[in-house]
C-alpha cells in the first residue's frame, strides 16, 4: 500500500475540493465528505480497499468523538488503511457506510448503541448488545456505572 | 379454514441446545420456510472493553481468555501483537515459537470441537462430538501442561510467552501432533464422503464471493466461499512467513465446505506444528522488555500512540485496536470479534431455507457467544 502521505495526494488529485488531513497515521476527513471519500477508496482500481475490517468510536469529553474505520483490501492484499471521521459529542452523528460494505452493519450498530453515534442512512440502527428501553450509553467516558459501589458495599 | 400465506413468529433460543449458548434467533416462518430472520445477542455483555480500559494493558490478558473460551491462546496472541506493536516490543525466537505452536493447536481444538458440535446439530447426536473432543482432551492436556489451566490458559505475553513450557512438553506434543492425521483420517472416513452429510448439507446456506468480502468476513467461512485471504500469509505476522503451509480454498461456499475446510485447515496446522516442534530453538521464553513488562506492568506507558494489530484466529480476523494516552492503562480498548461480524451474514443465508437449516447453518459459522457478546 502507499504510504499515507502519497495515498492522501492521490486521493486529493482524484477528489478536489474535498480537505483532507493527516493525523497519527491515519486519513482525516470531514463527516460531510465521507462517504465520497470511502466511496473513491473502495472503487478506485489502485486501492480497491473492499473490506472493512474493523470500525469503532473513541470518545474524547467534553468536545468530540472520533468514528474510525480499517480498511485493508482482500483482492490486492494489501492495508490498512485508517480513516478517521470527528463528530462533535453533543449530538454525533455521520453517514452510515452499511450501503458500501455489509461488514459495517453490526459494527455501527454496535457502536451506535455503546457510544450513541447516529449512522445516518443505516437500514436497522438499533441496540444490538444492550437491551431497548437501556438508557445511556456505557462505554462513553463519563457513564457512571449504576453499582459502582456494590462491591465496597459488599465488603465488610 | 385456509392458513395459507400466514406467518409464523418463532423465536429460537435463547435457550436452545442448538444456539451454542445464549443466542436467539427471531425467525418469521412461511409455513416451514424461513423468510424473516433476525440474531439477537448480548445475553452475555459484560462490556469487556470497559473493563480492559480500566486495568493495566497485561491485566487484560485473563479476560481475553473468556472472549472466544475455545480459543484462549488464540486471543491472548492477538493482544500481544497488538500490544507489541503500541510499544514496539520484539519477541524472542523461542516465544514466537511457542506461541505459533499455541496458536496452531488451538485452531486443531477449535475445529474439531466446532466440526463435533455442527454433526450434532445435523441430528448426528454424540458420536462425532465425542470422537472430536477424545481429542480435544489430548490438546487440553497440554495446555495445562505450560499454562496450568485447560481452557482459560492465560498464556500468551507481548514479547513471549509467560514461562518456558516445562520438559518433555515439546516431546509429548510431537507425540499428539503426529498421530493427529490418523485421527483426521478416522473423522473424515466417517463424515466426508458420508451420503446423509452431503444430502443434508450441500448447497445449504450458499454464501457468495462477493457478499463475502462485502460482508467483512473472515475465516474459515470467507475461504469456504472460495476468498483467498488468510492473515498468516497476507500479514506474515510473527514467524509465519519461515513455515510452508497452503491456503486450502472452498469452491461453493456452502456448509458442506465450511465443513471440509476446517478439515482441511487442520491437515495444515498439523503440517505448521511438525515444523515448529522440530526447528524450534533453545534461549529465553520472553524477551527482556516482555518480561519487564511483566513484572511490573504499571511501569508500560506507551507513547501517546495507536495500534490495530490483528491475527488469524481460529475464527476469522482477530483484532484489538489500542489507543495509549501514555498512561499504564490503554484510552480506548477495542476488540474487533470475528464470530460477531461473521453473524451479519446470517439472514441472507438461512432466508428460503427451513429451520432445520437454520441451525446447521448458524453451526457453519462457528459463534462463540463470549466473543460475540464481548
Amino acid at each position: 500500500m502507499l504510504p499515507l502521505e502519497e495515498l492522501k495526494s492521490v486521493i486529493q488529485e482524484l477528489l478536489p475540493g474535498v480537505p483532507l488531513d493527516l493525523e497519527a497515521g491515519s486519513l482525516l476527513v470531514s463527516s460531510k465528505d465521507l462517504i465520497t471519500v470511502c466511496r473513491c477508496l473502495k472503487n478506485t482500481e489502485r486501492f480497491s480497499l473492499d473490506y472493512l475490517a474493523n470500525l469503532t468510536v473513541v470518545d474524547y469529553p467534553p468536545e468530540r468523538m472520533e468514528v474510525i474505520y480499517h480498511f485493508y483490501s482482500m483482492l490486492k492484499k494489501h492495508g490498512p488503511v485508517a480513516l478517521k471521521v470527528k463528530v462533535e459529542r453533543e449530538k454525533p452523528s455521520v453517514p452510515s457506510v452499511t450501503p458500501l460494505w455489509r461488514g459495517a452493519e453490526f459494527q455501527e450498530r454496535e457502536a451506535y448503541d455503546l457510544f450513541g453515534v447516529v449512522f445516518e442512512g443505516h437500514p436497522d440502527l438499533r441496540r444490538i448488545l444492550m437491551w431497548e428501553g437501556f438508557k445511556g450509553h456505557p462505554m462513553r467516558k463519563d457513564y457512571i456505572v449504576e453499582d459502582q459501589d456494590a462491591v465496597e458495599t459488599l465488603s465488610p | 379454514m385456509s392458513t395459507a400465506g400466514e406467518l409464523l413468529e418463532v423465536s429460537l433460543g435463547p435457550q436452545h441446545p442448538s444456539t451454542h449458548g445464549v443466542f436467539r434467533m427471531n425467525a418469521v416462518l412461511d409455513g416451514e420456510t424461513i423468510v424473516k430472520l433476525k440474531p439477537v445477542m448480548g445475553y452475555l455483555h459484560r462490556n469487556h472493553e470497559q473493563i480492559g480500559e480500566g486495568i493495566t494493558y497485561i491485566g487484560s490478558f485473563p479476560f481475553t481468555d473468556r472472549l472466544d473460551y475455545f480459543s484462549a491462546m488464540s486471543n491472548n496472541f492477538g493482544l500481544a501483537i497488538a500490544i507489541e506493536k503500541l510499544g514496539g516490543i520484539t519477541a524472542s525466537e523461542r516465544g514466537e515459537y511457542l506461541r505459533i505452536i499455541m496458536a496452531e493447536l488451538t485452531r486443531l481444538v477449535n475445529h474439531t470441537a466446532v466440526t463435533g458440535f455442527l454433526l450434532n446439530d445435523m441430528g448426528a447426536f454424540g458420536t462425532p462430538l465425542l470422537y472430536a473432543f477424545r481429542e480435544r482432551e489430548k490438546i487440553l492436556d497440554l495446555f495445562e501442561a505450560a499454562s496450568g489451566s485447560r481452557m482459560m490458559c492465560n498464556y500468551v505475553r507481548p514479547g513471549g510467552v509467560r514461562q518456558d513450557v516445562p520438559e518433555d512438553w515439546l516431546k509429548q506434543a510431537k507425540e499428539i501432533v503426529d498421530h493427529y492425521p490418523h485421527f483426521l483420517d478416522e473423522f473424515e472416513k466417517l463424515l466426508t464422503e458420508n451420503e446423509i452429510i452431503r444430502q443434508r448439507a450441500q448447497n445449504v446456506g450458499v454464501l457468495s464471493k462477493e457478499l463475502a468480502v462485502n460482508a467483512s468476513i473472515t475465516g474459515p467461512m470467507l475461504r469456504a466461499s472460495g476468498v483467498d485471504y488468510d492473515i498468516r500469509k497476507v500479514d506474515g505476522y510473527s514467524l509465519y512467513p519461515r513455515f510452508s503451509f497452503r491456503v486450502p480454498l472452498g469452491s461453493v461456499g456452502d456448509v458442506y465446505d465450511r465443513y471440509y475446510i476446517r478439515i482441511l485447515e487442520m491437515r495444515q496446522s498439523v503440517k505448521i506444528l511438525q515444523q515448529a516442534l522440530k526447528d524450534i530453538p533453545e534461549g529465553p521464553a520472553i524477551s527482556p522488555k516482555g518480561a519487564a513488562m511483566g513484572k511490573a506492568p504499571r511501569t508500560f506507558r506507551p507513547a501517546k500512540n495507536e495500534a490495530y494489530g490483528r491475527i488469524e484466529a481460529p475464527k476469522g480476523e482477530l483484532g484489538f485496536y489500542l489507543v495509549s494516552d501514555g498512561s499504564p492503562q490503554p484510552y480506548r480498548y477495542h476488540v474487533r470479534a470475528p464470530s460477531f461480524v461473521n453473524l451479519t451474514v446470517l439472514e441472507d443465508l438461512c432466508i428460503g431455507h427451513k429451520v432445520a437449516d437454520a441451525i446447521i447453518i448458524l453451526g457453519s459459522i462457528d459463534i462463540v457467544l463470549g466473543e460475540v457478546d464481548r
